[in-house]
């Protein structure tokens, strides 16, 4: 489960290299974004651009990692390809998490709320 | 649109002749993830993106279903999956030796609408069954000899549905 991180100045990016969020690789990646949550952020983005398919244990999944960073920070998503999308909608998911079309929106929307 | 034409220069579909795709795997994972790349792969040009997405999803959480409950942590066993395509939709079958199906999964058979688990409570699990009973139709279970079967449709559009002047005349 390759995941990148980059911090831009208060948000926590972190993108996953993965083709598949999927049932393989679910308990990994929530492993993983334990270690990559560790440093302090106001805020964190993952940026799923790079996934195409996520299955109901990915969206368990990511449902998880953030109820792991609540309440002090909550999770958002970037960059969701469609059929990644319909997952979210289908199950109501897109309700619950704060969604930008990608990861530079994320960021923008961000120093427009600090400005 | 290559894929819809090239649908048209193909034989048509029909009853007895329709090909049958077969596939037989380990209940892990991984071949759970091969099994349905090579599905995708198999059936891409007869159907949209949308459609193949979505038939690789509910396929998904059957197959998965399978792994993590039908057979369990310990126990290892073989899926076997048979795919038809016909005119206007995915014909699913799904076979395993693994315990029986608890008959909760397919209350909606009878209930009427499948439950979505309530995004407020940021539920983590219980989306697989929602999911299948949402997007699949004709859903149907049986058990026998200690053999589950699992079988469904997925509603697609008709083959070749830019030329369906072509296609009215055979309903």
């Amino acid at each position: 489960m390759n995941l990148t991180a980059k911090l831009r100045s208060d948000t926590l990016i972190i993108r996953v290299e993965e083709d598949r969020l999927d049932a393989a690789v679910a308990i990994r990646f929530k492993d993983r974004m334990r270690e990559e949550t560790a440093p302090a952020s106001a805020r964190v983005v993952l940026d799923l651009s790079r996934v195409v398919f996520l299955d109901s244990s990915g969206l368990g999944a990511v449902v998880a990692v953030m109820k792991s960073l609540a309440p002090d920070r909550r999770l958002e998503l970037a960059g969701l390809t469609p059929n990644v999308e319909k997952v979210f909608r289908l199950t109501r998911m897109d309700t619950v998490f704060p969604i930008h079309a990608n990861a530079d929106a994320a960021l923008a929307e961000g120093l427009r709320d600090a400005g | 649109m290559l894929a819809e034409r090239r649908g048209l220069t193909e034989p048509r579909p029909t009853r007895g002749t329709a090909q049958v795709f077969h596939l037989s795997f380990l209940a892990d994972p991984l071949s759970v993830r091969a099994a349905l790349c090579a599905t995708r792969a198999r059936f891409a040009r007869q159907m949209s993106e949308d459609e193949a997405g979505t038939l690789e999803l509910v396929l998904a959480e059957v197959l998965n279903n399978i792994v993590e409950h039908g057979y369990g942590a310990d126990e290892t066993g073989t899926i076997t999956l048979s795919m038809v395509r016909d005119r206007c939709s995915m014909i699913c079958s799904v076979s395993d030796d693994g315990v029986e199906l608890p008959a909760r999964c397919l209350d909606h058979l009878w209930d009427g609408a499948p439950s979505r688990p309530a995004p407020e409570d940021l539920p983590e699990g219980g989306f697989g069954w929602f999911l299948i009973r949402d997007l699949a139709e004709d859903l149907g279970y049986h058990r026998e000899g200690g053999r589950n079967l699992l079988a469904f449709r997925l509603p697609l559009q008709a083959f070749s549905s830019d030329e369906t002047e072509a296609d009215s005349d055979h309903p």
